[in-house]
């Protein structure tokens, strides 16, 4: 890697999902000069991913990707972003080299991943996220004829469970830890949202005769080399079910490390922000997941909002805000429906491993009484995820909270952190590192 | 212009379609990506770029996160040891 190159933007953009497209769409149509840097090769998140290439007009992807053609914005793909070396410029890496962005405005929006719990077995290769497998296959892997337990929390497990199945999966149990009365308000309530009841008719289509089961959850994974079958916790009974992957996740967390490292204030992991969307540091406003897990909706209009304020057209931003506190109000509910229950706390014995990076045990980590402390003694959350996947396992398993972040916010090169060449005019030097 | 390509996996031919990640090659040849500190085979496991359990050897550059990067003609792809 040896290219250097800097960009100034009056908006900028980080994260390439509905929120970011949407930010970056409102502002460029409000005339800013915008760039959009995003981790992916392709806009679009998790959410829309590989549906770039799939050509059809009728869908929300599709209307947005048709907008983000539409007006000039600086895309770069591939490029993650690591380190605010000072106020207003974000360093981002990529496989060629480092960027220095500039801003004047700068909106976050960093998307989730997916929450993961321990259990024994869950290290075994071909156990993974269920939006982990999903983009695997969305990404090549070939998935027909393979059976695919599906299993945690969250509405996500039905998307997938439908996707694969449609992709030649065979799918013979889907397993959601949230009790059946809690899902049926939750399907009760989903008639106030004329939007999400067509959404959930349709699912409800292309996953009927898949065996679901609510109040059900993994308790092991079992199998030499890779995963060759899961026991389940099914109605106070255990089952074992032969499969190819366990795809399991248990629900989203915001991605706000790169936020917190911004000075912006989060509050139980979400990013705070103002109606404008705007976080507790001025000019950088923060949009999607991040604020708090709420679907594909509320993460458009949170965009379009940031969008617009980070461009100074407040006015406009307004008109959606009865839109977004809808969204919101169907977030409250999510949260609600799909809370882990305390059983999932004991699904690790002693030597399951909770920090994957560092191959830390549950039994190493309940000897100490702060993530802090466990970090400190045993390495947790000290590898290259930086806690990412730990951090929320720890979070619900022990209630400890995560620390300051510190740059850099993703592991970087050295050649990144040493940053650009002092001079311009002096040559880069290739060759001395690898 | 065929939509496949090949690459190795651990030395063995491996086809993918184009447009394919190595972390799905890895997976299609039955390879971990990586083992852990304590001696575990690990394999995907996000699929988004956060977790880093799909690290592997990608022509020569350890550490490259597999599930974030497509697959080249005549990749060399190697587990990370």
């Amino acid at each position: 890697m040896n290219s250097y190159s800097q960009e100034r933007f009056d908006v900028l953009v980080v994260g390439a999902g509905p929120a970011g497209i949407a930010a970056a769409v409102c502002a460029a149509e409000s005339g800013a000069r915008v760039g959009i840097v995003d981790d992916n090769f392709a806009p679009g998140g998790q959410i829309w991913r590989g549906e770039l290439a799939t050509h059809s007009d009728s869908t929300e992807s599709s209307r947005w990707y048709g907008r983000l053609k539409n007006v000039e914005i600086k895309a770069l793909h591939g490029n993650r972003v690591f380190h605010q070396p000072e106020p207003g410029v974000l360093l981002a890496e990529s496989v060629a080299g480092l960027s220095e962005l500039k801003y004047r405005n700068l909106v976050l929006a960093t998307g989730a991943r997916e929450r993961f719990l321990p259990f024994p077995g869950w290290t075994l290769p071909n156990v993974m996220g269920a939006g982990g497998l999903q983009a695997l296959v969305k990404s090549g892997l070939p998935i027909r004829g393979k059976r695919v337990v599906v299993a945690g929390t969250g509405p996500l497990l039905l998307a997938v469970a439908s996707y694969l199945r449609k992709h030649g999966a065979e799918i013979p149990l889907i397993c959601e830890q949230a009790p059946w009365s809690k899902l049926v308000r939750f399907g009760l309530a989903l008639t106030r949202f004329p939007q999400k009841i067509g959404q959930g008719l349709r699912l409800r289509q292309d996953i009927s005769g898949i065996p679901f089961s609510a109040g059900s959850w993994p308790v092991a994974a079992n199998g030499k080399n890779a995963l060759q079958e899961v026991t389940i916790s099914r109605a106070g009974k255990q089952q074992t079910i032969h499969c190819d992957y366990l795809a399991c996740g248990f629900h989203l967390v915001p991605n706000s490390e790169l936020p917190a490292l911004l000075g912006c204030k989060t509050c139980n992991g979400s990013v705070q922000v103002n109606e404008l969307q705007e976080t507790t540091v001025e000019g950088i406003f923060c949009a999607g997941e991040p604020t708090g897990i709420g679907g594909v909706e509320l993460a458009l209009v949170e965009g379009q909002i940031a969008g617009l304020s980070a461009a100074k057209r407040n006015s406009e931003a307004q008109v959606l805000f009865s839109r977004r506190e809808k969204y919101r109000r169907f977030a409250r509910m999510m949260d609600e429906t799909f809370c882990l229950r305390p059983e999932l706390k004991k699904l690790a014995s002693a030597d399951t491993l909770v920090c994957r990076c560092e191959d830390v045990s549950y039994a190493r980590l309940q000897e100490h009484c702060s993530w802090r402390g466990a970090k400190l003694h045993t390495r947790c959350g000290m590898g290259s995820c930086q806690g990412r996947i730990c951090g929320p396992a720890t979070q619900f398993l022990f209630k400890w909270n995560p620390d300051s972040v510190r740059p850099p916010v993703f592991p970087a090169r050295v050649e990144s952190l040493i940053g650009p060449p002092a001079e311009q005019s002096i040559p880069v030097v290739t060759g001395g590192h690898q | 212009m065929s939509n496949e390509l090949t690459v190795r996996v651990n030395g063995r031919q491996v086809s993918i379609s184009v447009g394919a990640t190595v972390a799905a090659a890895m997976m299609i040849a039955g390879q971990p990506c990586r083992t852990s500190v304590t001696g575990e085979p690990r394999g995907p496991l996000c699929g988004m770029g956060i977790c880093y359990e799909c690290r592997a050897v990608v022509n020569g550059i350890p550490h490259s996160r597999t599930c974030q990067m497509l697959c080249e003609p005549e990749m060399d792809i190697r587990s990370d040891e």
